[in-house]
């Protein structure tokens, strides 16, 4: 399961859900691969102010993955000139191109997945189980 | 007409297959009026919005919708997600996702970002004012009990693949609604307040004998003033209309 999706999700249990302590899960024994897929800098620029900042840092802390930035990287900071000749063009749009901001961010949210592992809730503790990429919310029947 | 994402690679032994209910959503969900509506809640620039699906199947409505994020909103950076109590369902759609999308990408047309697929009971994995528009084809048809959940390990195995029992389980509860074939449906419906973001929209199908009047005028009646409608209907059978959409959302 990709990064970005845990930024959706929380505990399944009732009583969790109102603390905030549910939210963000906590990998556990995470097994992570990378699935490349392309990259599009739209979605990237207008997903960002979809995402809690400050879980996806602890997430990828956890991950033991490179720190993300304090604050969510604000637009332009995702785009940079890439033509240095300028009078090669006469368009504006044609004179940028990702940052490597952007790239790592694409890389982080959209390519690295949890294979195997588990999520961990960090107020009731249960621990949902991710088996071939796919995370497993059913809770057994004692704590639904 | 926008063509029906490909389900050959899914076993109908133990996933639901696409049928007349799955394309009224297709159909419905590309209306110039839904389109239009979309377009307007969700405009471009706007934060991307996250698309749920509830008990994917097959996953043919959430790979059409995620291929054809431009058509129905207008913009391709959307993000969209599923949930389904069938482990095996939820394997199937991300397949079903990325055969839409890859040919999508051979036309030369872009497509929304799928996320994941995760195994769960309606939308309660997802966190609380998070979805932006909301997708159920729920188990409608009115029985007299509603099949028994799959057990948190049965989930976990994938060890067995074969397991006639487990798999006659699993298709009964792709369509078993218990009273009025609305038990599971009016759960979801609970749910809608808290899961659904403030520009929150939810499309439910329902079908004649889950009395859709009923169930809109209950909707109204939510505090805080939800609008619902309904949106598409399949052909009249006997003078009535056998299925049909609701629209629900915040005002």
């Amino acid at each position: 399961m990709k990064l970005l999706t845990i930024n959706f999700l929380t505990c399944a249990r009732k009583t969790c859900k109102s603390t905030p302590a549910s939210f963000p899960l906590h990998p556990k024994e995470a097994e992570l691969e990378q699935v490349e897929t392309e990259m599009n800098p739209l979605f990237l620029r207008n997903i960002l102010p979809r995402l809690d900042w400050e879980a996806m840092r602890m997430l990828t802390t956890e991950l033991g993955l490179p720190n993300l930035p304090a604050e969510t990287p604000a637009p332009e900071e995702l785009v940079v000139a890439t033509t240095t000749d300028l009078d090669a063009g006469n368009g504006d749009d044609r004179a940028s191109g990702p940052s490597q901001m952007a790239r790592d961010l694409h890389v982080l949210l959209m390519e690295t997945s949890i294979a195997s592992g588990k999520l961990v809730c960090g107020n009731c503790g249960h621990e949902y189980a991710v088996k071939e990429g796919i995370a497993n919310f059913l809770l057994p029947s004692h704590m639904v | 007409m926008l063509p029906t994402p490909s389900t050959s690679h899914v076993n109908y032994d133990r996933i639901y297959e696409p049928a007349e209910d799955s394309y009224l959503l297709l159909d419905t969900l590309v209306l110039s009026t839904e389109t239009a509506f979309l377009k307007d809640r969700f405009p471009p620039a706007t934060p991307s919005p996250l698309v749920l699906e509830v008990g994917t199947g097959s996953g043919v409505v959430l790979a059409f919708v995620t291929a054809n994020a431009e058509t129905i909103f207008g913009r391709a950076d959307i993000a969209t997600i599923g949930t389904d109590v069938n482990p095996f369902a939820c394997e199937a759609t991300a397949e079903t996702v990325r055969v839409a999308v890859t040919e999508q990408a051979k036309v030369g047309k872009a497509s929304g970002r799928f996320c994941d697929c995760v195994t769960g009971d309606l939308s309660t994995a997802l966190k609380h004012g998070s979805v932006d528009v909301l997708i159920f084809n729920p188990p409608y048809v009115p029985t007299e009990a509603l099949p028994e959940m799959p057990t948190h390990s049965e989930a976990l195995g994938s060890a067995s693949r074969d397991n006639f029992e487990r798999d006659s389980r699993l298709l009964a509860l792709s369509y078993a609604g218990g009273a009025d074939g609305m038990e599971t449906t009016d759960r979801l419906l609970g749910q809608l307040p808290d899961v659904l973001s403030k520009r929150g929209v939810a499309y439910v199908l329902l079908c004649k004998q889950n009395r859709p009047q009923d169930v809109l005028e209950r909707i109204r009646e939510w505090l805080g003033g939800w609008h619902a409608d309904i949106v598409g209907t399949s052909g009249k059978k006997a003078g009535w209309e056998r299925l049909c959409i609701l629209r629900i959302w915040r005002p």
